[in-house]
């Protein structure tokens, strides 16, 4: 780490599902985690993480509601290091068919039904193939399996595919890594997918602490 | 592509795993959190954690025993037994665990399904099905029992897996009674039966011998994925070994490195 302490994460609060295992599995690669429910918990953090599953509308509602929404924004856009997962990567994008609700909008395309795939929702360990190099993938041998569970994926706009940094293939072929800049944002779990997925999360929780008091890079928004 | 998932089951007794014959004569077998974590090891795609009790004896899922096995297992975790309601699923997706299996509370309030659906996702709602054969004709079909097996409820198994996945459930965890802890192979009709009539994964469970059933219970039965518990206890295969079978038959496993 940049300065010898843990990486200090605040995980966000959209109200539903399981935020226990994504602070465990940070936890038990050094870093410290806390549940962030309010703008203000965003405060001290190195790295922001979104997780997530369910659907798209009433975590907006949610995130909405508790004031989260341009904080979040905010942050994305001065490059701080950011994880969305799941969930949490789909409403990065502009808008979700899941049930049409307006999400971040902080990258350009959205989110859309995987379709020809023979059974869904898509749960189950797949192939992570590797577009290419990004440092969360460190030590990562392309093409590891990683545990999915969605029934929708991003598409984001022809224009900003330089963001992919990995596909899937259930079905269709689907993105299932982007990054720009310090934001990064995984279909999979990596907190459910055992040793590659802790390895991903170390990766990511290095790189938050390496960029600690680096002054902070042009937006991206 | 994805994998076909192995998938050992933890029935849990007043705190600890057990494994009985037709859900009756339990036998002890081992501390629920270090059970987990041995098979997390040995390269298990997930785990099912069952309070078997739960339900006969009314009450809610044991959740500190949840959360330490939760704990000890980066893989999947689906806890099922004893969950009344979506405030109950909540409670145990608290402690840890990534997808909830509904059964009794369920067959007797379907709309339960959607309720937990449209609050956590249809990826955290697991129905699971105990089914029992009507009789020795395979024409027959199958009962829904509930209750831990105590109880019939005179419901098509099929029909009831098939209303499950509209109302919302993201997967089905099929348990054959008849089969179940015999070591006598999966009910290859019954697997049959229930993935022909839906599109959402089909996890099956009750009577795994060895590697031949499980390749048999994807291969003919349609499944997603195989659950076993006996088998897997009792060490007459490891995860390792019965992925290596299903390698060799030509199916997709997930291969992972096994950590000392």
């Amino acid at each position: 780490m940049a300065d010898g302490t843990p990486a200090r994460i605040a995980i966000v609060d959209h109200g539903a599902g399981n935020l226990v295992s994504i602070g465990q599995g940070l936890e038990s690669v050094g870093a410290r985690t806390w549940i962030a429910a309010e703008p203000e918990a965003f405060d001290g953090a190195d790295l922001l993480v979104l997780p997530g599953v369910g659907a798209a509308a009433p975590a907006m509602a949610r995130l909405h509601a508790r004031g989260l929404v341009d904080p979040i924004r905010a942050w994305i856009a001065a490059d701080r290091p950011f994880l969305g997962i799941c969930l949490g990567l789909q409403l990065l994008f502009e808008t979700s068919e899941e049930d049409g609700a307006t999400t971040l909008g902080i990258l350009p395309g959205r989110t859309v039904p995987l379709v020809g795939a023979p059974t869904l929702p898509h749960i189950g360990w797949n192939q992570v193939e590797r577009r290419r190099d990004h440092p969360a993938f460190d030590g990562i041998e392309d093409g590891a399996d990683f545990y999915f569970v969605h029934s929708y994926i991003v598409c984001p706009d022809v224009a900003a595919s330089a963001i992919v940094i990995a596909e899937t293939v259930h079905g269709e072929r689907f993105v299932s890594a982007i990054g720009v800049g310090n934001c990064l944002g995984l279909q999979f779990h990596p907190e459910r997918s055992g040793t590659d997925g802790l390895r991903v999360l170390a990766n990511v929780v290095h790189l938050a602490a390496a960029s600690r008091g680096l002054p902070n890079a042009v937006g991206v928004a | 592509m994805l994998r076909r998932r192995v998938i050992p089951c933890l029935d849990v007794a007043r705190g600890r795993v057990v494994k009985g014959t037709r859900f009756v004569d339990l036998v002890d077998e081992g501390d629920p959190p270090e059970l987990a974590e041995r098979y997390a090891r040995e390269g298990a795609d997930e785990l099912v954690f069952l309070d078997i009790t739960a339900a006969p004896e009314g009450r809610s899922t044991l959740l500190g025993i949840v959360e330490r096995t939760a704990r000890r297992a980066f893989i999947p975790l689906t806890v099922g037994g004893g969950v009344r309601s979506a405030a109950e699923m909540g409670a145990v997706l608290r402690a840890g665990a990534d997808k909830v299996a509904l059964n009794t509370a369920a067959v007797r309030d379907p709309g339960l399904i959607t309720a937990c659906a449209d609050r956590f996702g249809v990826q955290a709602v697991v129905v699971a099905i105990d089914a029992r054969r009507r009789g020795s004709d395979p024409a027959g079909g199958w009962d829904v029992v509930v209750a831990g097996g105590r109880e019939p409820t005179f419901r098509d198994a099929v029909a009831w897996a098939r209303e499950a996945a509209e109302r919302g459930a993201g997967e089905l965890l099929v348990t054959s009674i008849d089969r179940d802890g015999t070591r006598s192979g999966y009910d290859l009709e019954l697997l049959r039966a229930v993935t022909g009539a839906v599109r959402v994964p089909v996890i099956a469970s009750g009577g795994a011998a060895g590697p031949d059933d499980l390749i048999a219970a994807i291969r003919d039965g349609g499944a997603d994925a195989v659950l076993a518990a006996s088998i897997f206890h009792r060490r007459i295969y490891t995860i390792s070994e019965v992925k290596d079978a299903l390698a060799a038959a030509g199916l997709a496993v997930r291969r992972s490195a096994v950590a000392a």
